[in-house]
């Protein structure tokens, strides 16, 4: 390898605000042309780490640093922010945050601009950076226009026009559906080839960034790095389970099988993972030792759609032709990409949006007649981010809030109110402002405060949006008690997992209408079904396939079935 | 509602001129509708300025919905001007020619009808110059244009900031008030006006919130891509001037001029038909 | 400080945003019929006393003139101006008050809205309607009547929307002494 660009010695952080230190002893370095992988869970110190990469620590954070952190042997708090923002580029989780032009090429331009590059190069530059992720069709485009993948896609050009030496990525699958981040970590993949930039990617979902080569991975926990080195040692290892991290779902799979895994089966990926006879037969073995799961036993029909079709103003149908049944007690999960539909069936449900044609029943009442303050008695929706919902200062009142505007009295509000706070593990905190809390408490709460309207029905929408494995299993384990005292879920999500772990069965969506309506199993081993909604197909069909397994579908639905009866009772 | 300003992508020597030119047109023309009285000059500026809409293309019903707007505006506004002060044209011109008597406050006198009738070419100057320049300029040349004609580039980047982040903030404030609303907030009629801005503040509360640390997250992506590095900054949508920019500019100024200098020569910012 | 000077341009195009959307989209039914109430005033209360002097006239002075704009209804420059002082008098009596400097309580909401109401009375009682005589000569009793409701209508709505947007603003701060649990 050749020399480094960027070298972490000994060194150690502290937030002015914080009572300890984030980070202790890292001691690491980015050479020319590397590709890296921080993974971790929430709290261990990667975004931290992240923001002494590209200089936000110590010029926008203040706080306490040991040890040193150097570029090209200068220190770092020698070198002005701009200084450092030369060599490395950062493209961050929050694509809108980070879209700061008001059209795709201007985006593209700014830090030109800002480095009083003109005409005629200014456009030149941005047309060529334009060119090498793809997006100089769009260039007049406007972000409200572009998907989160093209949004992501205009933040790469915005810091490669700069001809960086280091691309730091910020979670650049966390808003992603998982066909597109298949496409992101591909373009990743592609520009560290043709740029010899070196690449650092902070991410959790493990599995998805090693879809392609990645150098090293760097484990950190609690601020500390706990290991570095190749993803074939780290998946050899116990350590992604001990800190939180989701193995591949193939490596788990095996380790339920019993096979050992090791270097040298060169394990990072499906496709290249190297299995003996005898390690298939033990998969093989394992699977035929697993009993098939009974089929789904559903309740009553609860909800039913009938031909619903809906559009924004004059535009192409939002919805077109819908027609779904929801039963009583079940756990559903709505999937497709963004704008096919699956947001919009939610909030026409919910009676935010008014369909042009077709019927909605619940419970045999037509929708139609219920405002939408009177479908919330039946059907609680709750937002994605926490922070767009929590309107009251104290956690008690913001619970209350749906009771209140109700005109219930205080008595029985008080009475629901302990109630939810009891279900939602908030009663240790009711007495305390909502801001004291971590987002996922904050989670809480929102579904507390929908909770205590006693809906039949509860929409979520993303839960575990931006959650690291630990928190969303927290919350997912939450939701599945929630289902088990009666309360139908309907979660809308684009994250595999979670439909294949939790849900019970699944509508697709894809362009408006429902293209599959079945178990997520079979969801997610349906190659059409998959290529038209942007899903992915999950890396244990592959590893059927490759020990001989015929029918993968009943693999998948084995291994999830093992996983609630058995690993997570 | 992504054209909230109602930008008309044409092609036309008033879409041709830069943003820059055309604010400055729009900044001397207002103003000197603003200083003069006079009424000849009120009647020459909005047949300029029709005239410029029939060279930039602009159709009248693009602009129908906001000319509607605006007339609404300039009727209320003349109802309110004589319905608390009828006599002022009396006061400004000094002499009283009584037209028809209501009562004896309101009074009708071609006074105070000329002083309406100023009022209303006021509008007229300054309407068509302000929905042609809404409708010809590119909101992204805005703030280039803004920079072009000296003010600092960080408060014209504040605008262009504005101008980026107004439909996702509208949209957000659509998807808070619907949740809300399933919580039982409401902003209708029903309620009491104190209950009303109540609802209206636990919609507010998450926006704003949310909108503290976007105004985090915009200034490290700013910084990060090196924004505030020099003291001057290039715009990718900023155009050179061209002659007929430089005429444009110089035309508008002489306009201006010959505001203050009618009313020098009247003596008084009113033209005065009655003395 | 350079760090500050970044927040503070964003922090004044995303209030003019805010401004503008509320200003423009929001529409609170007022008892008066065929008129809206504005709470922008109380958005703009809130981001100078927390960001300053400048900004709060940046704010008041960029979002009311992209309202102008948007309607087409040429740019009343006298509101305009109106709006961007207002923004600074809060963020001075914002500064010298100390408004939510330290803890949050009764004092600051007490502070705050002296604060609102005499910027409120200073903007539309004497700034607006002295530059609508100079610019348009127009009749003075109608301006002070219109200035008059103006002021009385944002006062009530700032009073309001103004206070409940500080106090959880300043609640999400974090608080020195330790919570616990129970």
């Amino acid at each position: 390898m050749t020399d480094p660009i960027l070298k972490f010695e000994h060194f150690g952080f502290q937030y002015d605000a914080q009572a300890e230190p984030t980070l202790y002893d890292i001691n690491f370095t980015v050479a020319r042309g590397e590709k890296i992988l921080i993974a971790g869970p929430s709290g261990c110190g990667k975004s931290t780490l992240a923001h002494c990469i590209n200089g936000l620590i110590p010029y926008s954070y203040k706080g306490e640093s040991t040890g040193r952190v150097t570029i090209y042997d200068k220190e770092i708090k020698k070198m002005s922010l701009f200084d450092i923002s030369r060599t490395v580029g950062t493209v961050l989780q929050d694509s809108d945050g980070q879209f700061i032009g008001l059209t795709v090429a201007e985006d593209i331009a700014f830090a030109l601009e800002n480095d009083v590059v003109t005409e005629p190069d200014l456009h030149q530059r941005v047309l060529r950076a334009a060119k090498a992720v793809n997006i100089q069709d769009f260039l007049k485009h406007a972000p409200s226009e572009l998907s989160g993948g093209q949004k992501q896609r205009v933040a790469l050009a915005g810091v490669m026009v700069e001809d960086v030496d280091i691309l730091l990525f910020d979670e650049p699958l966390a808003n992603l559906d998982p066909a597109t981040g298949k496409q992101a970590i591909d373009l990743i993949d592609q520009l560290h080839k043709e740029t010899g930039a070196a690449v650092v990617i902070i991410e959790h979902r493990l599995e998805d960034v090693l879809y392609r080569h990645v150098d090293r991975v760097v484990l950190m926990g609690s601020g500390r790095i706990i290991s570095d080195g190749s993803p074939d040692e780290l998946l050899s290892s116990n350590s992604l389970v001990e800190y939180g991290i989701r193995e591949p779902l193939y490596i788990t799979a095996l380790k339920y099988a019993g096979v050992t895994i090791t270097p040298d089966m060169t394990p990072w990926n499906i496709d290249t993972i190297k299995l003996d006879d005898s390690q298939k037969q033990k998969v093989r073995a394992w699977f035929e030792g697993q009993v098939s799961p009974s089929r789904e036993q559903f309740g009553d029909v609860l909800f039913h759609a009938n031909e619903i079709q809906f559009s924004y103003g004059n535009k192409r149908k939002a919805l077109n032709n819908i027609t779904a049944k929801i039963h009583k007690g079940e756990f559903l999960a709505i999937a497709g990409t963004n704008g096919a539909g699956k947001s919009t069936f939610a909030k026409v449900i919910c009676g935010f949006e008014n369909p042009q044609k077709g019927t909605m029943t619940f419970d045999g009442i037509d929708l139609k007649t219920l405002s939408i303050k009177e479908r919330a008695d039946h059907i609680g929706y709750v937002m994605q981010n926490p922070n767009q919902m929590i309107s009251k200062i104290m956690i008690y009142d913001e619970v209350a809030l749906g009771l209140r505007t109700r005109g219930v009295a205080e008595d029985e509000i008080k009475e629901r109110v302990e109630e939810a706070l009891k279900i939602c593990g908030l009663w240790p905190f009711r007495n305390w402002p909502v801001s004291a809390l971590s987002y996922g408490q904050k989670k809480r709460v929102t579904i507390a405060s929908i909770l205590v309207l006693k809906p039949e029905i509860m929409i979520l929408d993303e839960p575990t949006a931006g959650q690291d494995y630990r928190h969303y299993t927290e919350i997912m384990d939450f939701l599945t008690e929630l289902n088990s005292l009666g309360i139908t879920v309907i979660v809308i999500t684009h994250d595999m997992h979670l439909m294949l772990e939790y849900s019970r069965r699944a509508l697709v969506f894809s362009d408006g209408k429902i293209i599959a309506n079945a178990d997520a199993a079979s969801i997610l081993t349906d190659q059409e079904v998959i290529r038209n909604a942007n899903l992915k197909e999950t890396s244990l069909y592959h590893l059927a396939n490759l020990c001989g397994i015929a029918d993968g579908t009943a693999f998948v639905r084995r291994f999830i079935h093992y996983e609630r009866e058995c690993v997570r009772p | 509602m992504i054209n909230i300003f109602n930008y008309i992508d044409r092609e036309s020597p008033i879409h041709r001129l830069t943003g820059a030119t055309k604010l400055v047109c729009l900044i001397f023309l207002t103003l000197a509708a603003m200083t003069t009285y006079d009424t000849r000059l009120l009647v020459a500026l909005p047949l300029v300025s029709i005239a410029l809409f029939a060279i930039s293309g602009i159709k009248l019903k693009d602009v129908s919905f906001m000319l509607a707007f605006t007339m609404v505006f300039m009727v209320l506004n003349n109802v309110l001007v004589f319905l608390f002060a009828p006599q002022h044209g009396v006061e400004l011109y000094g002499t009283k020619h009584v037209l028809l008597v209501l009562t004896s406050r309101y009074t009708i006198t071609a006074e105070q009808l000329f002083y309406h009738l100023n009022l209303v070419l006021k509008y007229l100057c300054t309407i068509p110059v302000v929905l042609l320049f809404v409708s010809t300029t590119n909101p992204s040349e805005f703030a280039a244009s803004l920079n072009r004609i000296g003010i600092k580039y960080s408060i014209a980047y504040s605008v262009a900031l504005a101008l980026r982040y107004i439909p996702d903030i509208q949209q957000e404030y659509h998807e808070i008030s619907q949740a809300q609303q399933a919580r039982g907030i409401e902003m209708s009629k029903k309620e009491n006006i104190v209950k009303r801005l109540k609802s209206a503040s636990a919609i507010l509360i998450p926006l704003i919130l949310s909108s503290m640390d976007r105004i985090e997250t915009i200034s490290n992506a700013m910084e990060l891509r090196g924004f505030g590095k020099n003291k001057k900054r290039t715009w990718y949508m900023g155009r050179r001037f061209r002659a007929a920019d430089i005429l444009a500019m110089v035309s508008s100024i002489l306009v201006f001029a010959l505001a203050l200098y009618l009313n020098f020569r009247n003596g008084s910012r009113f033209w005065n038909p009655f003395g | 400080m350079k760090k500050n000077s970044v927040k503070s341009i964003v922090a004044i195009g995303i209030g003019a945003a805010l401004f503008f959307v509320l200003g423009r989209f929001v529409a609170i039914p007022s008892p008066v019929p065929n008129t809206n109430i504005s709470i922008q005033y109380g958005l703009l209360a809130f981001m100078s006393v927390v960001f300053g002097p400048i900004e709060g006239l940046l704010i008041g002075f960029i979002g009311h003139a992209l309202i102008d704009f948007s309607y087409g209804w040429g740019v009343w420059w006298s509101w305009v101006i109106a709006s961007g002082v207002f923004g600074i008098l809060m963020g001075l009596l914002g500064m010298i008050l100390r408004i939510g400097r330290k803890d949050f309580g009764k004092a600051d909401i007490i502070k705050f809205n002296v604060a609102q109401i005499i910027s409120h009375i200073i903007c539309w009682g004497i700034v607006a309607p002295a530059l609508d005589i100079v610019i348009y000569a127009e009749p003075i009793e109608k301006l002070f009547a219109q200035g008059l409701v103006s002021a009385v209508a944002n006062i009530v709505t700032t009073a309001i929307v103004g206070t409940m947007l500080l106090a959880a603003y300043l609640a999400t701060k974090p608080k020195k002494g330790s919570l616990k649990e129970e």
